[in-house]
């Protein structure tokens, strides 16, 4: 004998509440003070990008971009981001398969190892590459006789960036796939899967909006990178200058608009980048909890 | 206290949870609100607390209006299904925190504060866990906490909402008696918020039976157990079967089968619903004349003292449970398969013209 | 590796294993490592007298007492953030939790330009505090905007899930208590929140304390003024200074380390307080 009616959600989860409701004044002071807080530090910011850009008039902001230099460091970027992406790309996914498949002793202090890039300031990050691979470096004399150019030049580059970016993928995924298990890859394996099967059509569909959201935060720092990048680089126009390094020229050589209307293709691309970020984190929340209730 | 609770309405959203809910509760009672899930029993009782408020309708304390009075300031304890207890503080500061939270004027010295947490955790019988944190304790000891800290206030009123509902069955029948033996020692007025017919029964001096935001009877447990005023109520306490019909001048016409009714003198005939329950049928093997409803043994199991025959309907009209003693089941013994005879021994009727009235027939 | 791990009938573990370790190994260890062993060749007293000239001295000051200051002005304004997201409706609330992630998305170069244009005297901002004799561009205080820009997400984002998760049974226990609103959020809210308020803390300050791209532009880098500890590094570097910029560097380290570790520590103390004792 069952009675059960359907219900809809009785109560609202949070905050309005009658018992734990604040007075009107305090809401809309505190809602006051926040937004304050948020316009100085994050939407004035984000706003003075583009006023600046368009200062002088869309020719000026037209020829700052197109001008062979600017140009030159929007392809450096690119070309450094598709070299690391995918590199941290590859690493994040064998990290997380390995440390969230298996249980092995150690494996706390390898997540810690792994994450050990976002604590070290980026300008140290640059310098230990300069320490082994600059003319005064571990490498350096090795290098030079062979006539092998690593910093100041791309490579090294590339190198700084991926240390950077280093810890985005995996960390993204390790807590994805330890909260999945191994039910799923364990069922396939026994239905007589291949390892490669498995991973192609068990695992990756599970991870792959978490994979995604790894893949956009880093490849948005890849792309932004100054600090470490600015140690190895040696701010040759033209050729070594990626565009957070090409914004900062211009900016010195007080060609303000020239340098915000660069730095507007780098603030349109952290916008992408957040709602990017924002729609994933809407499906990840659908994948993890899918078939939970009703 | 007394309570009064006049006419409350509450909507969510398209969603009507209370539709006009009257009734009032003497100082002292122990009040059950029983029903399936949804029917708005824990609404009303977060209304009566100050945790919602309704759309309409009034509440009363001690006759006086309390339904825009703060939840702080209407004096009630309410104890929470999941029992709510801090956890960053012992079982002592749980205790302690509505004398704590007092303003300074009325606040009880450390003294009296540990007095009194001592008396508490006394009469839960749990002084022992004093230092302890709500995440070490049991399931039952955390409801016998959150009580005892609900307590401290001295409410006028005590709240519960499904006191026992996260609890397995044995710590749930042992906390049931303790709480009724509680409410005899404290006699405060408290309601509590079930979906159990078993807990209600057992615990409450009276029981308010509600349904879809409306209440379907209100009386003291035996009462509503003997005489439920709906079918709803007939249904929703204990197991019953159900036969659609007629009844037509001092008969009651199910399917093929007219049973006699004499007491039922409707002018006219009209369609009824008839309610019976399992242990209350006899079965008799077919061929001892007796008339009554035909029906097939489909299955027998036996369960400790009883015996459940599962039958069907020689109409096909539908199934029928019977449970017998074992006594019962020995002197007239049947097994699977055969053809048997079904005679009420207490049919409860429902006629539909005449709305709520209903006829409680011993045959 | 493989002898230690229990039995598992997934394949893989030694190949994706083994190369997580050699990449590691590459990437970080080798190179974290070779700027610890390049310092060793200065000698105790060499990296000694390195690190506490008075110029660096006074760079240690600025950078940390500056990430101090960025990293408990998020504190408050974190926890204002995060409560008024996850308690009250507002227009433009989805926009703005969003928006919470630019310092994270936004390029440092592109922070430091556009936050020394507002914070100048001239700015949209800088313009309220100048007639008042406020300089905050060009000077510490530029600084500590800068530091607070870079680590407001991480205050937010690691209070919010805290305040999203609290059960509001309990402040309605309180209330039904005789508990003000001001007692609920001191004695039953904020002991909740105060684990997560000091992890996001530590994260903010330990970003703070490496900051290099967005302090630059607005700090003026005045030597013994406003000159952060990194960009002290860099100047070493174009002065060819090998060994002095290795030391300044292995200091920044040692306190990385410690940061990571307490960052850890606090993290494992918020999930296991209470659970047992």
């Amino acid at each position: 004998m069952s009675f059960a009616v359907a219900v809809p959600q009785s109560h609202p989860v949070h905050g309005n509440r009658l018992a734990n409701r604040e007075p009107l004044w305090v809401r809309w002071t505190l809602i006051t003070l926040a937004l304050l807080f948020l316009l100085g530090f994050l939407v004035m910011p984000l706003a003075v990008v583009f006023t600046q850009a368009f200062s002088k008039g869309l020719t000026v902001y037209t020829s700052a971009i197109l001008e062979s230099n600017a140009l030159a460091a929007i392809r450096l970027t690119l070309l450094v981001a598709a070299i690391s992406v995918p590199l941290n790309l590859v690493f994040g996914l064998c990290a997380a398969w390995s440390i969230a498949k298996f249980d092995f002793p150690g494996k706390s202090v390898l997540i810690t190892l792994i994450d050990l890039p976002f604590s070290v300031s980026p300008v140290v990050a640059g310098l230990i590459y300069v320490l082994m691979f600059g003319l005064q470096g571990w490498f350096g004399g090795w290098l030079s006789e062979h006539d092998i150019k690593l910093i100041f030049a791309v490579p090294g580059i590339v190198m700084a960036t991926i240390f950077v970016t280093f810890p985005f993928v995996a960390r993204e995924l390790i807590p994805l796939m330890q909260a999945q298990g191994t039910d799923e890859e364990e069922a396939a394996i026994v239905l007589g899967a291949s390892g490669w099967q498995t991973f192609w059509r068990v695992t990756l569909p599970n991870i792959k909006w978490g994979l995604l959201y790894g893949v956009i935060l880093s490849n948005a720092r890849a792309m932004g990178e100054f600090g470490a990048v600015s140690v190895v680089s040696g701010h040759i126009r033209g050729l070594t200058n990626t565009m957070p390094l090409h914004v900062e020229i211009l900016y010195n050589e007080y060609n303000s608009a020239a340098a915000f209307a660069v730095a507007s293709l780098l603030a349109l691309l952290a916008l992408v980048t957040l709602a990017l970020k924002s729609f994933l984190e809407w499906r990840l929340h659908a994948s993890v909890s899918p078939q939970d209730d009703n | 206290m007394s309570i009064q609770i006049r006419n409350i309405t509450k909507n969510f959203g398209n969603f009507s949870a209370l539709k006009g809910v009257s009734f009032d509760i003497k100082p002292g009672e122990l009040v059950a609100l029983l029903g399936p899930s949804g029917c708005g029993k824990t609404t009303l009782l977060r209304i009566i607390a100050g945790l919602d408020s309704p759309d309409g309708g009034q509440i009363l304390f001690h006759g006086e209006d309390a339904t825009q009075r703060h939840v702080r300031e209407r004096e009630v304890g309410f104890v929470f299904q999941h029992y709510a207890l801090f956890r960053h503080m012992t079982v002592f500061e749980n205790i302690a925190f509505g004398l704590r939270v007092r303003p300074k004027a009325t606040r009880p010295s450390n003294g009296a504060i540990k007095e009194k947490v001592t008396r508490l955790l006394k009469l839960v019988q749990l002084e022992w866990l004093a230092d302890r944190y709500p995440p070490q304790l049991s399931g039952g000891q955390r409801q016998r906490i959150a009580l005892a800290r609900a307590l401290a206030v001295e409410p006028k009123v005590l709240l519960l909402d499904e006191p026992f509902g996260a609890l397995d069955a044995k710590v749930r029948k042992d906390l049931r008696r303790w709480l009724r033996n509680l409410h005899d020692e404290l006699h405060v007025t408290s309601v509590f918020v079930t979906h159990d017919q078993e807990e209600a029964l057992e615990v409450a001096d009276r029981i308010v039976v509600m349904n879809q935001g409306q209440v379907e009877q209100i009386g003291a447990p035996d009462d509503v157990y003997e005489h439920p005023a709906t079918p709803f109520v007939y249904q929703f306490l204990g197991d019953v079967n159900l036969f659609h019909g007629r009844v037509d001048e001092g008969w009651a016409k199910i399917g093929e089968t007219d049973i006699r009714l004499p007491e039922i003198d409707h002018d006219q005939a009209e369609r009824a619903l008839f309610f019976v329950r399992p242990h209350e049928i006899e079965v008799s093997r077919n061929g001892n004349g007796a008339s009554g409803i035909a029906a097939y043994v489909r299955d027998i199991r036996r369960y400790g003292a009883v015996v459940r025959l599962e039958l069907e309907r020689a109409d096909g009209d539908g199934f029928v449970e019977a449970v017998l003693s074992r006594d019962e089941f020995k002197a007239n013994t049947v097994s699977k398969g055969d053809e048997v005879v079904l005679q009420p021994k207490r049919i409860k009727v429902f006629p539909q013209s005449a709305g709520q009235e209903v006829m409680d027939y011993v045959i | 590796m493989s002898l230690l791990r229990k039995h598992s009938v997934l394949p893989g573990f030694n190949l994706t294993m083994g190369f997580t370790l050699l990449y590691l190994s590459l990437i970080v260890l080798i190179p974290l490592s070779a700027t610890f062993i390049k310092t060793t060749s200065l000698g105790w007293g060499g990296f000694w007298q390195v690190i506490t000239t008075p110029r660096v001295l006074a760079s240690y000051r600025l950078t940390f007492s500056a990430a101090l200051l960025g990293a408990g002005i998020n504190t408050v304004f974190g926890l204002l953030v995060a409560w008024v997201l996850v308690r009250y409706d507002f227009f433009g609330k989805k926009i703005i939790d969003a928006i919470v992630d630019l310092p994270f998305a936004l390029p440092t170069a592109v922070a430091g330009i556009s936050l020394a244009t507002i914070y100048s005297p001239k700015g949209w901002i800088g313009q309220m505090f100048a007639p008042l004799g406020i300089k905050i561009a060009y000077t510490p205080l530029g600084v500590v905007v800068a530091l607070t820009f870079i680590g407001l997400p991480f205050v937010v984002r690691t209070v919010q899930p805290v305040l999203e998760e609290f059960e509001v049974e309990l402040e309605e226990a309180a209330a039904s208590l005789g508990a003000t609103r001001l007692q609920t959020f001191l004695k039953v809210i904020f002991p909740t929140v105060w684990p997560a308020l000091l992890t996001g803390f530590a994260l903010a300050f330990a970003r703070a304390v490496g900051e290099y791209g967005s302090v630059i532009f607005i700090a003026g880098n005045i030597p013994m003024v406003s000159e952060i500890t990194p960009l002290l590094i860099i100047t070493k570097l174009e002065q060819y200074d090998y060994a002095g910029a290795t030391a300044l560097a292995s200091s920044m380290l040692i306190v990385s380390f410690i940061l990571l570790l307490a960052i850890n520590v606090l993290q494992w103390w918020g999930q296991h307080r209470h659970s047992k004792r």
